[in-house]
């Protein structure tokens, strides 16, 4: 819209000859220089470092390397905690989305959803997990209340917040709600007079929900769990947090490489990293399609 | 009808659940310092905590910091590519969008690298230094939802009008963008730099591994040696972010309120 309305008011003769326009790129310069230093270099630098060996020759060595059982076993781990967390967090935030605006539910219960939408995913890190670790950790509230009141020892039947159903548990605190805040506006965007034409033609929910909202809904459904994938896949404080390297995720390995080359090889620290990059990429454009074809959809 | 109402109702309760406990518990846990009876000692113990003041501090006027150059930065590259390089904006919002698709620990790793005290541009030689490469991967942090922020509350305000109308009144471009632009985008920016303060106050991943003295590292080493007093740092730093996003809130909805009087 806007780019429409500004070529065709670009010939304006008011603003055009003021300035010479071959010098107007110089105005996102300082933006440029920004972008360079800190967003394009850095991520250069690593990607070119998982191909050189340590004294600058081109190699795949450190790609290779990439495929040693820990390093493989750390990346899988960190796949299977953000797709589980992503799947729930959407399904829960789905299933939470649809309650507070279809669910016929009084007007009160959305405008506070949305509010506790917008501040909880903000809470994550450190203190969301001193919060998991006062509630369900060894001596947290509702472990010690489920032992007084029903005999209950969680921690004796092989649970534990500081492992991998724990990390889960504490991931979707953030994932829930931020499916929340993105899918209310695609479920606003569903029109009324879509069910009452499936009603009218004697369908019921199940027929309106099977042929008509989840087949238009289905690229921001899986859009937003692509996104929720990505945003788990590179947290790191949450989980060192709760856990410190307990778990070994590919981030954790990743920020004790940074601190101190544990791996004793700085450049399979760099194929490590394209390693990461590669999957977040890779979901975000499946996400970015996806996105730009259900635009497209409610145009 | 009735049986989605149900339904609906207990999604609602389980949920609360979820999200409540949490709250109620790390809040509890935090009253228990003294044995026997609930206390703020844990609170007490925290405010005074030298070096609680120190990182909290630190972490502020960091974060103020973000918020000024992030804006200085974000809202003239907006106001240029929204009036006279529209071709630019792909390339623009690909560059705002990027910290998103890229982990901010890669990015770090990066700085570390690139920036190190052997390399040509030794920021992580003195600490001044390590401070302005901490404030500079907050605003990469904060610049997708500034960005678009302030890209949001531009495309609201009839730019090239305002413009124009400054020119013919004789102004330079800093007074059209200080005394013109910037008035207007208040609500966008004041909105976003809530969220940048939100997001940078706590963080812990970049402040660790550039090794400053931020409240996120903090908050990490009285995790590993107290009991009682996480809990309270949960508790103040959830009011924190409760308190920001309540702000962006209640500036959210007046907008929406004069949006839909004009209806």
């Amino acid at each position: 819209m806007t780019q429409v309305f500004q070529e065709t008011a670009s010939p304006n003769p008011a603003l055009a000859p003021t300035r010479a326009p071959s010098w107007a790129w110089l105005g996102v310069a300082p933006f440029m220089v920004f972008a360079l230093l800190f967003l394009i270099l850095p991520t250069l630098h690593l990607v070119v470092g998982a191909f050189q060996d340590a004294d600058g020759n081109f190699t795949l060595h450190n790609i290779a390397n990439l495929f040693q059982p820990q390093i493989v076993a750390s990346f899988w781990v960190t796949i299977q905690i953000s797709m589980i967390s992503a799947v729930g967090g959407a399904v829960i935030g789905f299933l939470l989305a649809y309650a507070g605006v279809m669910g016929g539910l009084p007007r009160w219960v959305r405008p506070v959803l949305m509010t506790f939408s917008g501040v909880a995913p903000n809470f994550a890190g450190i203190p969301l997990a001193f919060a998991f670790l006062a509630t369900l950790g060894r001596t947290g509230l509702i472990t010690a209340l489920l032992f007084n009141v029903f005999g209950f020892k969680l921690y004796d039947h092989g649970f534990n917040i500081t492992t991998f159903w724990g990390l889960i548990l504490a991931y979707l605190y953030f994932q829930i709600p931020l499916m929340v805040l993105i899918l209310v506006p695609a479920l606003d965007g569903l029109k009324r007079e879509w069910r009452e034409a499936s009603d009218i033609l004697g369908g019921g929910a199940w027929h309106f929900w099977r042929y008509v909202a989840i087949p238009i809904l289905w690229p921001s459904l899986v859009g937003t769990t692509l996104l929720l994938f990505a945003n788990a896949f590179g947290a790191v404080a949450t989980a060192y947090g709760l856990t410190g390297s307990g778990i070994n995720l590919v981030t954790i390995m990743l920020f004790a490489q940074i601190r101190g080359d544990v791996l004793h090889d700085q450049n399979l620290g760099y194929a490590i990293s394209l390693g990461m990059v590669v999957i977040t990429v890779l979901s975000n454009l499946i996400y970015i399609v996806l996105r730009a074809r259900t635009r497209r959809a409610f145009r | 009808m009735k049986r989605t109402r149900s339904f609906s109702w207990i999604v609602m309760a389980v949920c609360a659940i979820y999200f409540l406990t949490p709250l109620i518990c790390t809040f509890e846990f935090s009253l228990r310092l003294k044995r026997g009876v609930y206390s703020f000692a844990a609170y007490e113990n925290v405010l005074g905590d030298s070096h609680f003041q120190a990182s909290f501090l630190y972490s502020t006027v960091l974060s103020v910091a973000t918020i000024v150059f992030g804006t200085l930065l974000v809202v003239p590259t907006a106001y240029w590519v929204q009036l006279r390089l529209p071709r630019f904006r792909p390339v623009v919002e690909f560059l705002t969008l990027m910290p998103l698709v890229i982990p901010a620990i890669i990015l770090v790793f990066g700085y570390v690298r690139i920036y190190n005290s052997s390399s040509i541009v030794p920021m992580t030689s003195a600490s001044w230094s390590t401070d302005v490469l901490l404030g500079c991967s907050y605003i990469t942090l904060a610049l997708p939802y500034m960005y678009r922020a302030i890209d949001t509350g531009l495309q609201s305000i009839d730019v090239k009008t305002l413009t124009e109308a400054a020119e013919s009144l004789g102004a330079k471009w800093p007074s059209i963008l200080f005394g013109v632009i910037l008035p207007n985008l208040r609500v966008a920016i004041i909105s976003s730099a809530f969220l940048t303060f939100a997001t940078v106050i706590g963080e812990f991943t970049i402040a660790s591994l550039l090794d400053r003295p931020a409240f996120g590292p903090y908050l990490q080493l009285v995790g590993a040696n107290r009991a009682y007093e996480p809990s309270a740092l949960a508790v103040i730093t959830f009011l924190i972010t409760w308190g920001c996003m309540g702000v962006i809130q209640l500036l959210g909805r007046g907008r929406r309120g004069i949006s839909a009087s004009a209806y």
